[in-house]
């Protein structure tokens, strides 16, 4: 298997294949736009155990049983897992995978993770490294409201700026040869700060990462944006996205085909979700339960995915450092590319 | 990409960012903090006609509150409203109890003490710590303004 890295981006003569993919959602998810592309959807957010925490490993299982079972593998098969979450050190992975007797690797790219994950696997797989690997990310509302923000139950009022966690997680299995969608290039993002403190804003602390990935990308491979049916981003909500778009207008590259996971997940009009969705769970769902069965399909031919991540803590915000960004990228092919 | 600097992005993301709607939140919490005070009102009324003294029956109308607001905090219903009233549900007395109400319920899963007990104030404790601090202050400055008088 040949790959090549020129700039920033990793291409792959060979692709890595994506066999399989599940999503999971919650009560928030099963009453959006999206509710018939997930797999399973629980109406009750704590999935019958006694903390937030939990139910946030809860939904990372769950994802994992569904993945298995959608693509009729054990454990057995699969040489690592990349899993990351939002919870402090990682735990909702860890504590999925204390049930899973597997190798971890644990990632923390915050909301970033998804494409993170994935891209790591696919150059794992490239390298001939491995035969078989699933990719997985969540993010719970009420797991990231109480370590974030504040307690659940506090009256507060969110800024018109800010962003919902989706309670959501989704899986993928990538693997070294076979049919299904293509793991066709990846770009691994750069941290980009343009100074934004402001907790309550995501999108504008994330859009720089996205726009300076999205230009590499297109530097690296020499295609231009409508050789594709979409370039998502993860959860840059209204906000970011509007920001996304005038930053590449800036820098010379204008498209017209950029949809948001954070403002597909969610009906922007009536779910009270201000600026959109955001959270791991939010790229991972989208792309698992739409984006890759559309691309299996054949309904999307090729697009690009971008996760984005804001990479502060608790304690930096606190300590008044402004906001890094990151986001990762990674062009998908459909199988029935061919026939177009 | 072109670096731009922290101004001129703080611009674009001001042009991006919807603003907040000041009339809709006031009128909100105008109407909501007022209802709050009207409850207060009238259970002031009830409590100085089953005949407590003034200043026990004012009391006994701030513990009322409190025990109300905490009752609706552990219900959930609290926040479902301060979605909307903003300050009219934080400024009162009943914002106070939800602040220390909320983390008290929501960190019960890390124990009586470390949990409950540690986390209780996280959101209040600076208002107690700041409010006890002004008023010494003010108290000293009272103190020697009556002396120089």
């Amino acid at each position: 298997m040949e790959c090549c890295k020129r700039g920033d981006t990793l291409f792959f003569d060979t692709p890595p294949i994506i066999q399989g993919f599940a999503a999971v959602g919650g009560k928030k998810e099963s009453e959006g736009p999206l509710k018939d592309h997930f797999d399973l959807l629980f109406e009750d957010n704590t999935l019958g155990e006694e903390t937030w925490e939990k139910a946030e490993s809860a939904l990372q299982r769950y994802c994992i049983e569904q993945l298995l079972k959608k693509t009729d593998c054990s454990m057995d098969g699969v040489d690592y897992v990349l899993a990351g979450d939002l919870q402090n050190q990682c735990t909702a992975s860890a504590y999925t995978l204390r049930g899973l007797d597997v190798q971890f690797l644990g990632l923390y790219g915050a909301c970033s993770t998804m494409t993170e994950g994935i891209g790591v696997a696919a150059s794992l797989l490239a390298g001939g490294m491995a035969n078989r690997i699933v990719a997985l990310a969540s993010s719970h509302f009420c797991a990231a409201e109480r370590q974030f923000r504040t307690p659940l139950e506090y009256g507060g009022k969110r800024t018109p700026t800010a962003q919902w966690t989706v309670t959501g997680a989704g899986a993928v299995m990538l693997c070294r040869q076979g049919s299904g969608v293509a793991v066709n290039a990846v770009t691994f993002g750069r941290v980009r700060d343009f100074q934004v403190t402001d907790i309550t804003n995501m999108g504008a602390a994330m859009a720089p990462a996205a726009a300076e990935t999205i230009l590499r990308y297109f530097q690296d491979s020499g295609k231009s944006p409508e050789q594709f049916d979409g370039i998502y981003t993860g959860d840059l909500g209204d906000v970011g996205s509007q920001l996304l778009l005038e930053l590449l207008h800036q820098n010379g590259l204008d498209i017209q085909n950029h949809f948001d996971c954070g403002t597909m997940i969610y009906d922007m009009q009536t779910q009270q979700v201000q600026a959109g969705g955001s959270g791991c769970g939010c790229s991972a769902s989208v792309l698992a339960g739409k984006l890759l069965p559309e691309l299996q399909a054949g309904v999307k031919k090729r697009i690009l995915m971008l996760s984005t991540g804001a990479l502060m803590s608790t304690t930096s915000v606190l300590q008044g450092e402004s906001i890094p960004g990151i986001a990762h990228l990674v062009e998908l092919v459909s199988p029935k590319e061919g026939e177009r | 990409m072109k670096r731009l600097s922290k101004q001129q992005y703080d611009e674009m993301t001001k042009q991006a960012s919807p603003k907040s709607k000041p009339l809709q939140n006031c009128l909100w919490a105008f109407g909501v903090g007022g209802a709050i005070c009207l409850v207060g009102e009238v259970l002031r009324q009830l409590y100085l006609s089953a005949g407590l003294e003034k200043d026990i029956a004012s009391l006994a109308v701030s513990g009322s509150l409190i025990l109300l607001s905490g009752i609706f905090t552990a219900l959930g219903w609290y926040h479902r409203l301060a979605v909307h009233a903003g300050a009219g549900t934080l400024v009162p007395i009943t914002g106070f109890a939800n602040a220390v109400v909320s983390p008290a319920i929501e960190f019960k899963c890390e124990g009586l003490v470390t949990g409950v007990g540690a986390k209780m104030f996280v959101i209040a404790g600076p208002v107690i710590v700041y409010g006890v601090l002004a008023s010494e202050i003010y108290g000293l400055i009272y103190y020697f303004m009556q002396k120089m008088m």
